[in-house]
């Protein structure tokens, strides 16, 4: 594979851009920085699917598509088929001597966000990966249907308010833990799996680069920040992010075939969870003396993974 | 920029009219569509810089959302240290970078979110929020100086 130096910043922005602007997304979305770095950290040939939701909508708006590569929409929970199917005829077409440059490489990337991802397109998602099919799936992970006006997704946090699961007087929002996405698509025994965040771009570029690489299904869970629905200035996306992976709410770390866990950052100060929360308009009513429990519990629970993590790290199992 | 015939209805602006299309019955409604992002062959498209490529009418980079903006950022090239750490995090492929070096920002592209500024390591920042009918000249004249640290 022809990869991009990612050595340094530097050495980084040499690489030309195939993500192209002036799509829809919103002014500061973490989507399209996500998706610029997987775009930019490989030279090879890119055939991409999206699953419907707020990149799909944004970037492909007749009479205008920002992607410089081949893409492909075509429903809310099937870019991860529709990917795989169109791997499984390059490998045919391979082998029957059909293709007009066989010893091009191509590299096969199917984007869902967290509603086609954790919901929507899990079956057909788990399929892909079963099936063994070489390609990578990327989960912009915004914690909610961003697209239709922020309902809950089974990746909202609990204590967050959304449009369908609203705090108020007799509520404090999603009452549901978020489905730890990252360790049920490692159980798929798949060869590299990983949680990744574009604040910590050297290891996300590292992470995408040892997806496209590996042969066989990389299901990568990224951060993505919404300035939208999380409620906070566009211009403090980055920040946000910092906070996420400070306060250990999301840790950065990957699986390899479904067993070897390795810790890609560990935080010098760990921030505790109320700095992230409370920067973020969608958990204000948890500051409230009644909801206080929440961000206990939210607090403890982090803490266990973050044990959790270290220990499955530690165990080498 | 100029529209093909295969987009109807644009005026010499390029900006498209909403429902001047020809309306069509629904069992003559092509499924699907693809669009060519760029003219001619687009094999080796990741080695070419955005200015040696043939954009095709249907790229989003022939369109713009400078209307979006209520501020912009303004770019000081005296201060820039050439970080990168515009490029890596711009969301909307705004920051024009070549041979590792910072050349400015992409005004058609740019949507004035301000993550560049916020990510801007030097003292002081080499890019700023200016309101948006402000000339740069104006802008630059009146930088900030140096901050000293709070210890």
């Amino acid at each position: 594979m022809a990869i991009t130096s990612i050595k340094n910043l530097k050495e980084f922005s040499t690489s030309n851009d195939r993500f192209e602007g002036a799509h829809l997304l919103c002014p500061g979305c973490a989507h399209s920085m996500i998706v610029r770095e997987l775009m930019n950290c490989t030279d090879d040939n890119l055939v991409i699917g999206s699953n419907t939701g707020c990149l799909e909508v944004s970037t492909a708006v007749y009479p205008y598509t920002s992607w410089d590569t081949s893409w492909i929409h075509i429903g809310f929970e099937n870019a991860a088929t529709a990917v795989t199917g169109a791997e499984a005829m390059h490998k045919a077409r391979k082998r029957k001597g059909t293709l007009k440059d066989p010893d091009a490489p191509v590299k096969f990337v199917a984007f869902g966000g967290d509603g086609s991802t954790f919901d929507i397109g899990f079956q057909w998602l788990s399929g892909a990966m079963e099936r063994g099919h070489d390609f990578t799936y990327i989960c912009l992970d915004n914690e909610n249907y961003a697209n239709t006006g922020g309902q809950r997704s089974s990746a909202t946090p609990i204590g967050a308010t959304t449009s369908t699961a609203q705090a108020g007087t007799h509520s404090y929002g999603k009452k549901e833990k978020k489905k730890d996405i990252v360790s049920i698509m490692a159980a798929h025994g798949a060869p590299y799996v990983a949680q990744l965040a574009p604040n910590k771009w050297k290891s996300m570029a590292k992470g995408f680069q040892k997806a496209l690489e590996t042969e066989g299904p990389c299901f990568i869970n990224t951060v993505s920040a919404c300035t939208t629905e999380w409620k906070f200035d566009p211009k403090d996306t980055i920040h946000i992010t910092d906070l996420a992976t400070d306060s250990l709410m999301f840790p950065i770390y990957e699986i390899i075939d479904g067993h070897e866990l390795n810790i890609l950052y560990r935080p010098k100060n760990v921030l505790k969870v109320e700095d992230y929360l409370g920067a973020q308009g969608r958990y204000r009513h948890l500051f409230k003396p009644e909801n206080k429990h929440v961000i206990e519990q939210i607090q403890s629970d982090i803490d266990k993974n973050w044990e959790m993590l270290q220990r499955r790290e530690e165990a080498r199992i | 920029m100029s529209m093909t015939g295969s987009v109807p209805g644009t005026d010499n602006r390029g900006i498209r009219e909403l429902g001047a299309e020809e309306k069509v019955g629904w069992d003559q409604v092509q499924q699907g569509v693809v669009l060519p992002s760029f003219e001619g062959d687009a094999a080796d498209i990741a080695h070419q810089k955005a200015e040696e490529r043939h954009y095709a009418d249907f790229n989003s980079y022939t369109a713009t959302v400078a209307s979006w903006r209520v501020l912009k950022p303004v770019y000081n090239r005296d201060i820039c240290i050439d970080c990168q750490n515009c490029w890596v995090w711009c969301p909307d492929t705004s920051i024009i970078s070549r041979d590792k070096q910072m050349l400015g920002i992409d005004y058609d592209h740019c949507k004035g979110c301000g993550v560049c500024v916020e990510v801007c390591p030097t003292n002081p920042k080499s890019l700023l929020m200016f309101n948006e009918a402000e000339e740069n000249e104006e802008a630059l004249s009146e930088w900030p100086q140096k901050e000293k640290k709070a210890k």
